[in-house]
């Protein structure tokens, strides 16, 4: 058990290290100088007299020559980033200057738990059962398996313009963007909490109802093949009830499934940012999306880090959860 | 025996041709390839040129309706359609031939070559690859359709090599493969005589399924502002509708039609893929 751990524990470090490394590495790699360019785009999006503009392009260009440490050795501009990033230093916004990446990405950290775990945990638990049951009958699985494909196949953001346009536009019954109205101040009233699930239920919807379309199509394939193996049939044989066969091949089909989680959650983060964009919903998305739009780049290569270690440390999570549903594993390592 | 292969090819094509998810996804599929044939013939404006009234719904004169700034939405459909096709063709072809590639060698070699393969795959399985592509992407100056699908192409690769591997490690033991084996033949001759037609069908789906991959990713990276820097593209359109208020105004002509096609083109891609799964593995079938 804990030479499982631990050797999971290793890969996730690797995995990191080469993140990060790349996250240091791809500016770098870029054709010309990335503080060129970083300036030269700035300077593009901003007005003002040019003589104005030329003293705060000089400032800019210091400031990252500063902040990238061309100057120096590349070794020593790579041991810098690595302690900058074990300190938490991310770097200053330029967007929002003179706040810290870190402090921005950390604030928008609590809308993203609630907003993904949720939507994630049900779509997977909601989308297995309807793919187990679809495959119990033909004449279900006619209709249900299409509309599943369907489902995989729509962008998850514009379900979200689909669902705002219905619910916000034409019905007017909820709003249309933000986490909570601007009227109101985060606390933990019984109003407040009612105006922030009003703000969350198209989210989650677009999340929930786009990943479930994939689980039930895994799940549906996944029971049919175990249905077919020799321990249902033997089972069969001896006369024990469908319903009993049923829960068995469940059982053994939802491993795969939950490996699968683990391995679709970058797909699943990439449709959480675009459905983020789309309400204005302030997580780590559409702060990425802000840094995008305004050339923020300490912004967008913090939250690249922060998505990178999320998603190891769920990988991880999911990791330590097989162990207990999956008796194979403990045995493989502790016979081994 | 060549004529029970023959036979089963026929049965094959015929499965094909009765299965009503292949009918409806090859019907689908053509409808889009015909539209962006036949659809340049009825574009009269540029994809940003002035066109008329801003914002007016869907007419006979602009059969998608313009948008705020007066842009005819059927000439960016349309010229956005050829790009989405492009990044489908690119992204999809390169990362299915390096996944391949590296899924071939890694099944069949096994051993050190495989292990280290392998943790390379997982690596950057893990790594979601939204992030690399927005970090790559946003240090790009120009961005081409061409260079995005490249990008996405070379990213993808890993769900390719995992599943070609697999194959691969099932086929190696069969006995056609050991008789090649004894028969001295060498690795390079039997991937290609042996394993290689085996997977040929495999090879296709998957093809298929990252060609439709492809397209959701550029669509997504279009979205958050990334995409590309020269051409028209649905996610971008979609990008353009959000940002400039479609959604309050009511322009449901500027959001939902680009959406639709996504969803239909990437959906007729995976009920292709879907009749095939069920054309070979017989136990899926679900009339």
């Amino acid at each position: 058990m804990r030479k499982y751990l631990t050797r999971k524990i290793i890969i996730y470090l690797i995995t990191f290290f080469i993140a990060a490394s790349l996250d240091w590495a791809i500016p770098r790699l870029m054709p010309g100088n990335p503080v060129s360019l970083i300036v030269s785009r700035f300077a593009q999006a901003s007005s003002g007299s040019a003589a104005q503009a030329s003293v705060l392009t000089k400032q800019m260009f210091d400031y990252f020559m500063q902040a990238f440490q061309l100057n120096i050795p590349w070794w020593e501009q790579y041991a810098l980033f690595w302690r900058n990033l074990l300190t938490g230093n991310l770097g200053i916004s330029m967007y929002l200057y003179p706040e810290p990446v870190i402090n921005i990405i950390l604030s928008a950290v609590p809308y993203d738990i609630l907003f993904l775990l949720p939507s994630i945990l049900l779509s997977f638990w909601v989308g297995n059962r309807i793919g187990a049951w679809a495959a119990r009958s033909k004449k279900a699985d006619n209709i249900l398996l299409p509309t599943f494909y369907i489902l995989t196949s729509v962008p998850y953001f514009w379900l979200g313009i689909l669902l705002v346009w219905i619910f916000g536009t034409l019905l007017r019954v909820l709003p249309m963007s933000g986490a909570f109205s601007y009227s109101m101040t985060p606390s933990f009233t019984f109003a407040f909490i009612f105006d922030y699930l009003k703000h969350w239920i198209l989210p989650f919807l677009s999340l929930f109802i786009v990943s479930l379309g994939g689980w039930a199509i895994g799940m549906r394939n996944m029971i049919i093949y175990e249905l077919e193996s020799n321990y249902s049939r033997y089972m069969g044989s001896l006369g024990a009830s469908q319903r009993l066969i049923r829960k068995y091949s469940y059982r053994n089909a939802i491993l795969p499934q939950i490996t699968g989680l683990a391995l679709q959650l970058g797909t699943i983060v990439a449709g959480a940012i675009t459905t983020e964009i789309v309400f204005s919903y302030p997580g780590i998305g559409y702060i990425l999306f802000e840094g995008i739009m305004n050339k923020d780049y300490p912004l967008i290569q913090g939250c690249f880090l922060f998505i990178i270690a999320g998603v190891l440390l769920a990988n991880f999570i999911i990791d330590i959860l097989y162990m207990f549903i999956d008796p194979r594993v403990k045995i493989a390592y502790t016979e081994g | 025996m060549k004529l029970s292969d023959r036979l089963k090819k026929w049965d094959v094509l015929y499965f094909f041709l009765t299965n009503s998810k292949f009918k409806i996804g090859i019907s689908i599929l053509l409808f889009f390839i015909l539209l962006s044939i036949v659809g340049p013939f009825f574009i009269h404006y540029k994809p940003y040129e002035y066109a008329g009234v801003q914002g007016s719904p869907p007419s006979l004169e602009h059969p998608l309706g313009t948008n705020p700034f007066g842009y005819d939405l059927y000439s960016q459909l349309i010229v956005a359609l050829d790009g989405t096709w492009l990044v489908g063709l690119i992204g999809g072809g390169v990362a299915t031939i390096i996944g391949l590639l590296i899924g071939f060698f890694s099944g069949y070699k096994g051993g050190f070559l495989d292990e280290v393969l392998m943790m390379f795959t997982n690596i950057l399985l893990v790594i979601p690859t939204i992030a690399l592509l927005v970090i790559i992407a946003s240090f790009l100056n120009s961005r081409s359709v061409v260079l995005e699908s490249l990008i996405i192409g070379l990213t993808g690769w890993p769900w390719v090599a995992r599943a070609v591997r697999a194959q691969t490690l099932s086929l190696k033991s069969r006995e056609f493969v050991s008789l090649s084996k004894i028969s001295g033949a060498g690795t390079l001759k039997i991937i290609a005589e042996d394993i290689a037609p085996n997977m040929l069908s495999y090879v296709f789906m998957v093809f298929i399924l990252q060609f439709g991959g492809s397209i959701l990713a550029i669509v997504g990276l279009s979205f958050i502002g990334l995409g590309p820097t020269n051409s028209v593209s649905l996610g971008g359109m979609l990008q353009d509708s959000v940002l400039w208020n479609a959604l309050i105004l009511g322009y449901w002509w500027w959001m939902i039609p680009p959406g639709i096609v996504i969803t239909f083109m990437v959906a007729s891609l995976y009920f292709i893929n879907m009749a095939m799964d069920e054309a070979f593995n017989p136990r899926l079938r679900s009339t």
